[in-house]
């Protein structure tokens, strides 16, 4: 298969993927794929669904209506083979905090039941520069430290997709930068597809091939960033942010 | 189902109690303190010459099995609360792990829990008061078994709930299992109870056994009645709580209480 042929086919297909909380809609019908090799960043302000959407797409929320399909396998139905391939970072979650950062690795290495576990836990703890963290307590971790913990467990197991939620958020710039450089490589050299949020404009830019904006639950824009920003008739995506984001919230 | 994935788990469970003092304590100390009180107990009716036939097998007997079906509900209960309390629920069920293999991992590891506390309190009651629960023989072993599955169906029972209600159930995974105690008639035969609470008791697999083990004692023959029922009745309720854990389950993921649950 040609390589264009292999970087349009999805490896993620939404469709018309609906959540309701008793009266309340998170997440309001939409439909997008992702494709191979692709990152696709995720926009809105807090409420827009980002979250809950990411939360379906990993099977820990059940959708109201709409299917979700990873690898041509419908999520409802091949939970396990599709989870396998798939793996998620968030500043909004944690890692056990009595065990150590490399103890936390190994649980996570067999539950995805890796091989050679010694060696990538070397290989992801040398590639995020966590030499001198390795055998710390997790509760010892500042929140920078933590953030990068909850990518390499992502990263270790090699998913197809990754589903990064807010995953720079707390960390100094210095590690940002070095975090940005190595998904962005690492994303090139496996082919991996990623669903990317960040509050962060610049950031989104920079990494996103592709954004939607989600306001309300409902996709509001879609499209690469110079052809959101062109739309809406603003200066950069952070003024389109905040005028999609002031439109949600009301004067 | 895979063995991989709950030997990751237990691996996890291992690691936590491998640095953790009160974890320890709870296999070491409680059980400790429990054995110290009541022997000391039997020691004074034996002393007074109350008349409870056999009062050190008795109330040192059906302490240890008492622990035996508590160790196993906790082993089961509090796992849960160890990965609510450290939010690893969301890094447990985004994998591949699956719902049965995260309850035989749980229950793998209250039979682990069961047979630290059950084989240290023997040693204890061995050291202390010359009290050897070997003596009752093979015939207590059916019995033995048949509590660990009881203190299974509690543990998921309880799971259930705090999955459903969060933290402010969290207390039961300590509290639930003496809901069932009167009932289960652990230091005291069954026909004490009033009727009613008779026909109660004979619908709940541990007054069965406990009868059972008063039988063993006093008899020495297994009471084949008594294990029957319990193993039936066990097995029963085994899979309702069973069904019913999959099915709360699924109700947290349907609310998005799943990824809130300890919030």
């Amino acid at each position: 298969m040609p390589a264009s042929d292999s970087m349009a086919s999805p490896v993620v297909e939404v469709r018309n993927l609906t959540k309701r909380f008793q009266g309340f809609t998170a997440v309001d019908n939409i439909s997008f794929d992702i494709k191979k090799g692709e990152i696709l960043g995720l926009l809105g302000p807090n409420g827009a669904g980002k979250t809950t959407t990411i939360h379906m797409l990993l099977g820990l929320i059940t959708p109201t209506v709409g299917s979700i399909h990873m690898f041509g396998l419908d999520l409802a139905t091949h939970r396990e083979t599709i989870l396998q391939q798939v793996n998620f970072s968030s500043t909004y979650i944690s890692m056990p905090f009595s065990l150590t950062v490399e103890e936390n690795l190994k649980v996570i290495a067999r539950l995805y039941e890796l091989k050679h576990i010694q060696q990538r836990i070397d290989d992801i703890v040398k590639k995020l520069e966590m030499e001198d963290i390795r055998h710390r307590l997790t509760r010892k971790l500042s929140s920078g430290q933590m953030s990068r913990l909850t990518l390499a467990k992502a990263i270790m197991t090699e998913p197809k997709v990754l589903f990064l939620d807010e995953p720079t958020a707390s960390l100094d710039p210095d590690i940002v930068n070095k975090i940005k450089s190595f998904l962005k490589e690492y994303q090139r050299s496996e082919g991996l597809s990623i669903l990317y949020t960040s509050h962060n404009m610049r950031e989104m830019e920079e990494m996103s091939d592709r954004i939607i904006f989600l306001q309300r639950g409902k996709i509001v824009a879609e499209g690469t960033a110079p052809e959101i920003i062109h739309r809406y008739g603003q200066r950069d995506l952070e003024e389109v942010f905040l005028k999609l984001a002031r439109e949600q919230n009301g004067p | 189902m895979s063995l991989g994935r709950i030997l990751a788990l237990l691996s996890r469970h291992m690691y936590l109690y491998k640095r953790s003092f009160a974890r320890l304590l709870e296999i070491f100390y409680w059980p400790f303190l429990d054995l110290v009180v009541w022997g000391f107990i039997t020691v004074y009716l034996e002393k007074v010459g109350m008349p409870v036939h056999g009062a050190v097998t008795f109330f040192l007997g059906a302490l240890i099995l008492w622990d035996v079906l508590f160790r196993a509900q906790q082993g089961i209960a509090v796992s849960f609360l160890e990965e609510m309390w450290a939010r690893n629920l969301m890094n447990l069920f985004a994998s591949p792990l699956t719902v049965g293999e995260y309850l035989v991992a749980t229950m793998t590891m209250s039979v682990l829990k069961v047979t630290a506390v059950g084989g240290l309190m023997m040693l204890f009651a061995w050291v202390f008061y010359s009290y050897d629960i070997l003596l009752m023989g093979i015939s207590l072993l059916p019995f033995v078994l048949n509590l660990v599955v009881s203190g299974w169906i509690i543990g998921v029972l309880t799971t259930s709930i705090i999955m459903r209600f969060g933290q402010q159930a969290e207390v039961l995974a300590w509290g639930m299992v003496f809901l069932f105690q009167p009932i289960s008639c652990v230091f005291y035969p069954i026909d004490v109870l009033p009727p009613v609470l008779q026909s109660i008791a004979w619908m709940v697999p541990p007054a069965h056994i406990f009868e059972g083990m008063r039988a063993v004692l006093t008899t020495g023959m297994v009471p084949v009645t008594h294990l029957l029922w319990s193993t039936g009745l066990n097995f029963g309720f085994l899979v309702i709580i069973v069904a019913l854990f999959y099915h709360t389950f699924n109700v947290c993921k349907d609310r998005g209480m799943l990824v809130r649950v300890g919030e």
